[in-house]
Parts: structure tokens; C-alpha cells; sequence
């Protein structure tokens, strides 16, 4: 029991954490690339033009995974932040900033796309859907987060209170969902709702699912690259960071 | 060794700072004006005409109570921090997040209950009918708190942090949503005759749930911000 | 009692001071020397557990500071740069509130005693904002009077006060070390003690 704890705090450790994630981003790259470009290919040319929403509706192969990563990326950060308070494990906290802006841009990505096929599909580039309106509030979360940990000096108090930002945050995000679901309904009846489109085609769910794959694939590949960069930010002064090949050249 | 008193702990914080706002009152005159200048200011931007005006009370009306609330939560926590009060309650042998609970709750006597009591003589200039201004009140009284308990987490992160005033809105507002849309909720579904008790214990489990949770976040985030 | 081993502060990227031990028993007292940056003040921080070592521990009769947190509390009192003096409370407020807050509750009676004790007669009821600084730090150094707390950790008690206050102040510290209690401080000044178990402690 004990080997094993100190085990996986030996993966913990900067030190034998930055080699390692630098062997593996190739891998991930690689796999983006791959699951991305099969997405695409299914989704514009394999899948069949929807007979409602035209050509337009393909967007939700951006679309729809971007949405699934923003949240899940957020409860993974809040995961990160729960282990770093827990066990004050520095590369939890590292982990957690690393993982910000690109859960950030998800949401980003998400409001984006959903603005783009709401201009066809509704006419107007903004519909106070529930789906869309939580994800612009988790999309203020994540800026928040990325705020506050920019507006403090000290790395460790930074990684600190971005964890129990994000803690609060996770407890929150089901209530805002919910109660922007309720505020909906309530107010829109039966509201057009992004996702649930009428029966979706086995080879779209393929689609979804490919570039679902490829957008994992993409923010692990970037998270490793950030928590790389913030590990050599912060352990400049570090020994084994001034003997590093990529340093020392 | 007998551990000090609990319930006489936070009796004296609260009053406590109920005496240093007495000996200080335009901070807390400041946020109530500010809430009747905001909700004053609606019918000059949308037009005098009644019946839009009833329908959008409730929402003016619970936006400027929390933007009134965010603007008080500056003095929380900041200026027991800059005199070194805050690090003695840290050291106190009267557990942290009683002396916080406290001050919660004396933010929300000084913050939320004035603005609960100032809302129905607002809501006569948006032609609310009584029994709308009574659920309006009932809604302030149970949201405001949640709302300071809320806001104490934000105000204990940004605590002595560049641009605190400014970056608390920032995480705080997003988190007040819920709040929002019951509170203005409740209002709005007493207007159209659907009745508001669901809204109101939803309201009340948020509060629960923000009590439970808040002065616990608080606690944790001011140790770190004392660091 | 107070038992700290191998201490070491890490300020920003630099390390003010590694391999820091020391034992305090009762009745003895730890003068913490150094020049300014040396960590005194981080030291001090550490002793009441307001920060944590970067490595190393801190114990009170055996025990993990950490873990006995409230109970340790209670025999603690600290004294730090900032006072905790409320501008718009009288002295006699301040002396009483902060006595509450601290978990040891006292009476008028009591708090008019202390404030006295440190020649403050007269000045009770005065709001602290018209206060001098030294009259403010006396208003502060009256918890000493007024806690009853084993273990005080001091930081810069003499700043501000004038001859009289610091032979007082020595007079309270000397008799506090005799009752058995223990006390760290740091001082720019020398302190006329009367004690004999003095200890000292460079920081550099």
C-alpha cells in the first residue's frame, strides 16, 4: 500500500513529470490528428445533408464537442484543484492552470458555433436557449478563474484559491444548468433546443463521436505543452531545469 | 480546558461589526443609495409606461440588489485584513468559521435586510401591486443571504490581490445566477397568478446549501489569502 | 513545549533559512536576531501557524501544531506589525472586543485595569484615531495583560513606545517567564529582561 503511494507521487513530481508528458504530446498530436481528420471526413462528405437544416447543420460536429469538452475540462480542473488542496501536490495546481484557457476556449468555441447556426436556423445570431446561456455563464467561470490566478504574485497562493474557485464552481455549475433550464422553459415553452435534433443519423453520431475524440486528443496534447512551459516557469531556479538539453542550448 | 463559547463568539463579532458600521455610516448608507439611484434610473432609460414597467420590476429590481450587495462586499473582509484583526481571528481559539459566520451574517444585516426593506417603497414606482411587493420582500430576505454568503468566498480570494475591487465581480456574478433567477422568478410568477412558493423554496434550499458550504470556502480561502 | 526542527522559509524563489531547530521550555524565552529580510517575521508566522514551513515542523508538547490547531490557538497569543487596532473603537472597546474575539472574554472592570497598568488612565475612552502610535501599540500590548496565554510570540513590541512603556513591557514579559510561560520576540532594540533563561537565535 505504502510502495504505491509513494509511486504515484514520484509521477507527481515536476521533475519526472516534464520528460514524460514531453514523450507523450507527439502521441496525442498524432491522434488529433488522425480521429480529427476521419471526423471531418464523415461529417462533411459521409453524412447525409439534413432535411430540415440544409447543409448548415454540420457545424455541430464543431459544435457539439466543444460544448462536451468545456464542461468536462471544468470538472476535471475542479478534480486537479480537489488533489492539489488535498495532498499540496504542486503539480496538481500546475495541472489545473494549465488546463484554464483551453476549457475556456472550448466554451468559447461553443458560443461561437451555436451563434453560427442559430443565424440560419433561427435567424438571429443569439436565442436565450438554456444550453447556450449555461454555457456562457461556465464560460465567465472559466475567465474568472483564469483572472484571479493572474491577478495573484505568488504561484502557490495563485494555485491555492484558483482551487477553491473552481471547487465552488463545480458545486454551482448543476444549479446554474438547472435553474437556467427552469428560467427557460418558463419562459420560452417549448424552446429549439441545439442537440436534440429529430433522430440523428448513425453515421453523424459517428462523426460527433470521431471529432469528440479529436478535441480530447487536442486539449491533452495542449494541457501537457502548458504544464510543461508553467513547470520550466516556475522551477527555473531548479537544478535539474539548468541541465535540461532544451535550456542549456 | 474549557473551549470558549460558540454562540457568544459569534453574538460578539456580529455586534462587533454592527458597532464599527454604526461609528461609520456612509459606507453602508452609500450601497443603499446606490440601489435607489439604479432602480430609479430604469424608467429614464425605458419609458414611463406602466405595464412594462411592472414587467420589468422584478428583474431591475434584484439586479441592482446584486450589484448593490457585490459593491459592499469590498469592506468584508479588507480592512480587518489591512489593520491585522483578521490574522488574530485566524490565531483566535474560537474556531475561524464561527468569527466568519458572524460576519456574514452582519454584512447581510447591514447589506441585504436594508435593501429587503427599501424594496417595496421601490417597487410603488413600477405600479407593483401589494401582494407582489410583499413576495419581492419575502424573496430578498430569504436571496440576500445567499448572497453574502457567496460573495464572502469571492471577497476572501481577492483579499490584498491587484484589482480586488473589480476581479471579485468577476468570480462572484456568475455564481449569483441561480439566485437571480429564482428571486426575480418568484416575483414574476406571482405577477401572472402562477404563485411563487416553488420559486421560494427553491430559494430556501439554495440558502442551505450556501450556508452549509459558504463559510467553509470562506475559511479556506482566507487562511490562504493570510499565507 | 515548543519544539520546531529542521524549519525551512522559502520566500518568493529564495530560501531565507533552512535547518532551523530549536527547543523552548517553560519559563524560557527565544530572542530571534537578524537583519531585515532574514525571515524574522516569517519565523514568527510559522510559530503560530499562520504559514507553513517549506519543510520541517513545529510541535507543542508533542504534538504536530497543525493538528492540535484550535487547541493550540488557545495558548497562543501574537503580537505582529499590525496592531489590530480599530480607529473607530475607544481603547477600552478595542482591549474588550479583542479579548472576545480571542475566545477569552474579560470584563470592563478587568480591561480598565490592563489599559492602566500600561498608563493609558485617562485615555479609556478616547476612539483610538486620536491616539499617538505608541498609545496604539500600548492598546495592543494589552492583551498580554488580559489573555492568559502560555505561549507569547512578540514581533517588534517595542516599536513606537517610549522608555517608560518598554521598562512596563519588560516588567509583564519578566513576569509572565517567571509564572512558567514561554515567549518568542524579535527586537531592534535590546530589552532590559530580568530573566536568565534567555536564548538567541541569529537568523542570517
Amino acid at each position: 500500500m505504502n510502495n504505491r503511494i509513494i509511486n504515484w507521487f514520484k509521477f507527481a513530481s515536476p521533475q519526472t513529470f516534464y520528460p514524460l508528458a514531453g514523450k507523450m504530446i507527439p502521441w496525442f498530436w498524432a491522434l488529433t490528428a488522425l480521429f480529427g481528420i476521419a471526423g471531418l471526413y464523415i461529417g462533411f462528405f459521409v453524412a447525409p445533408t439534413d432535411a430540415q437544416q440544409g447543409e448548415g447543420y454540420r457545424i455541430i460536429f464543431i459544435h457539439v464537442p466543444a460544448s462536451w469538452m468545456s464542461m468536462f475540462i471544468y470538472l476535471v480542473m475542479a478534480f486537479w484543484a480537489a488533489l492539489g488542496l488535498g495532498f499540496n501536490t504542486r503539480l496538481s495546481g500546475m495541472m489545473a492552470s494549465a488546463l484554464a484557457p483551453t476549457g475556456a476556449l472550448m466554451a468559447f468555441l461553443s458560443l461561437w458555433t451555436g451563434a453560427l447556426w442559430g443565424k440560419p436556423m433561427w435567424g438571429t445570431w443569439w436565442v436565450w436557449d438554456a444550453r447556450l446561456t449555461s454555457e456562457l455563464i461556465l464560460f465567465f467561470l472559466y475567465i474568472g478563474f483564469i483572472a484571479l490566478q493572474s491577478a495573484i504574485d505568488d504561484p502557490r497562493r495563485a494555485d491555492k484559491a484558483g482551487a477553491v474557485l473552481a471547487l465552488v464552481g463545480v458545486v454551482n455549475i448543476p444549479i446554474i444548468y438547472f435553474s437556467v433550464k427552469w428560467w427557460n422553459t418558463l419562459h420560452q415553452g417549448a424552446s429549439v433546443s441545439l442537440t436534440r435534433s429529430p433522430s440523428m443519423a448513425q453515421t453523424m453520431l459517428w462523426g460527433m463521436l470521431l471529432m469528440a475524440l479529436a478535441f480530447w486528443m487536442y486539449s491533452i496534447a495542449v494541457s501537457l505543452a502548458r504544464v510543461r512551459a508553467i513547470i520550466l516557469e516556475r522551477e527555473r531556479h531548479a537544478g535539474w531545469v539548468a541541465d535540461l538539453e532544451e535550456v542549456r542550448s | 480546558m474549557d473551549g470558549p463559547s460558540l454562540p457568544a463568539a459569534l453574538g460578539a463579532v456580529i455586534r462587533r461589526d454592527l458597532l464599527l458600521a454604526m461609528r461609520r455610516k456612509s459606507d453602508v448608507l452609500t450601497t443603499l443609495f446606490f440601489f435607489i439611484i439604479v432602480v430609479s434610473l430604469f424608467p429614464l432609460g425605458v419609458g414611463p409606461e406602466m405595464a412594462m414597467l411592472r414587467q420589468i420590476a422584478p428583474g431591475v429590481l434584484w439586479v441592482a440588489a446584486l450589484l448593490a450587495t457585490m459593491l459592499s462586499l469590498n469592506r468584508l473582509f479588507a480592512a480587518d485584513h489591512a489593520d491585522g484583526t483578521l490574522e488574530q481571528m485566524a490565531l483566535s481559539a474560537v474556531p475561524l468559521g464561527v468569527l466568519v459566520t458572524g460576519k456574514v451574517i452582519a454584512h447581510w444585516l447591514l447589506s441585504g435586510l436594508p435593501l429587503a426593506l427599501l424594496a417595496p417603497v421601490l417597487g410603488l414606482q413600477f405600479d407593483l401591486a401589494a401582494g407582489s411587493l410583499a413576495v419581492l420582500v419575502v424573496s430578498l430576505l430569504i436571496g440576500t443571504p445567499v448572497l453574502s454568503l457567496i460573495g464572502a468566498v469571492g471577497a476572501a480570494l481577492t483579499l490584498g490581490v491587484r484589482g480586488g475591487g473589480v476581479l471579485v465581480s468577476l468570480l462572484v456574478l456568475p455564481l449569483y445566477v441561480p439566485v437571480l433567477i429564482f428571486g426575480a422568478g418568484a416575483v414574476e410568477a406571482d405577477l401572472t397568478g402562477l404563485g411563487a412558493t416553488a420559486h421560494l423554496s427553491l430559494l430556501a434550499a439554495f440558502l442551505a446549501l450556501a450556508a452549509f458550504f459558504g463559510p467553509w470556502a470562506t475559511t479556506v480561502a482566507l487562511r490562504i489569502a493570510l499565507e | 513545549m515548543l519544539e520546531a526542527s529542521n524549519l525551512e522559509c522559502v520566500r518568493g524563489e529564495k530560501s531565507l533559512f533552512r535547518d532551523l531547530s530549536f527547543r523552548l521550555e517553560a519559563g524560557a524565552c527565544l530572542m530571534v536576531q537578524g537583519a531585515n529580510g532574514s525571515g524574522k517575521t516569517s519565523l514568527l508566522r510559522m510559530l503560530c501557524g499562520l504559514a507553513q514551513p517549506a519543510q520541517g515542523e513545529i510541535r507543542w508538547g508533542g504534538e504536530p501544531i497543525r493538528k492540535l490547531a484550535e487547541d493550540y490557538r488557545g495558548e497562543l497569543l501574537y503580537c505582529g506589525h499590525a496592531g489590530a487596532v480599530k480607529d473607530d473603537l475607544t481603547a477600552l472597546e478595542n482591549a474588550q472586543i479583542s479579548a472576545t474575539l480571542a475566545g477569552a472574554p474579560v470584563d470592563e472592570a478587568s480591561a480598565r485595569q490592563a489599559l492602566r497598568q500600561l498608563g493609558l488612565k485617562g485615555r479609556e475612552d478616547l476612539p483610538a484615531r486620536v491616539l499617538s502610535a505608541g498609545q496604539r501599540r500600548r492598546v495592543a500590548l494589552s492583551r498580554l495583560l488580559l489573555e492568559k496565554r502560555r505561549l507569547w510570540v512578540l514581533d517588534e513590541p517595542l516599536t513606537a513606545l517610549d522608555k517608560a512603556a518598554v521598562t512596563t513591557l519588560c516588567g509583564v514579559i519578566d513576569a509572565h517567564l517567571a509564572t512558567g510561560g514561554m515567549a518568542v520576540l524579535t527586537s531592534h532594540q535590546d530589552l532590559p529582561l530580568a530573566a536568565d533563561r534567555i536564548a538567541h537565535l541569529r537568523l542570517d
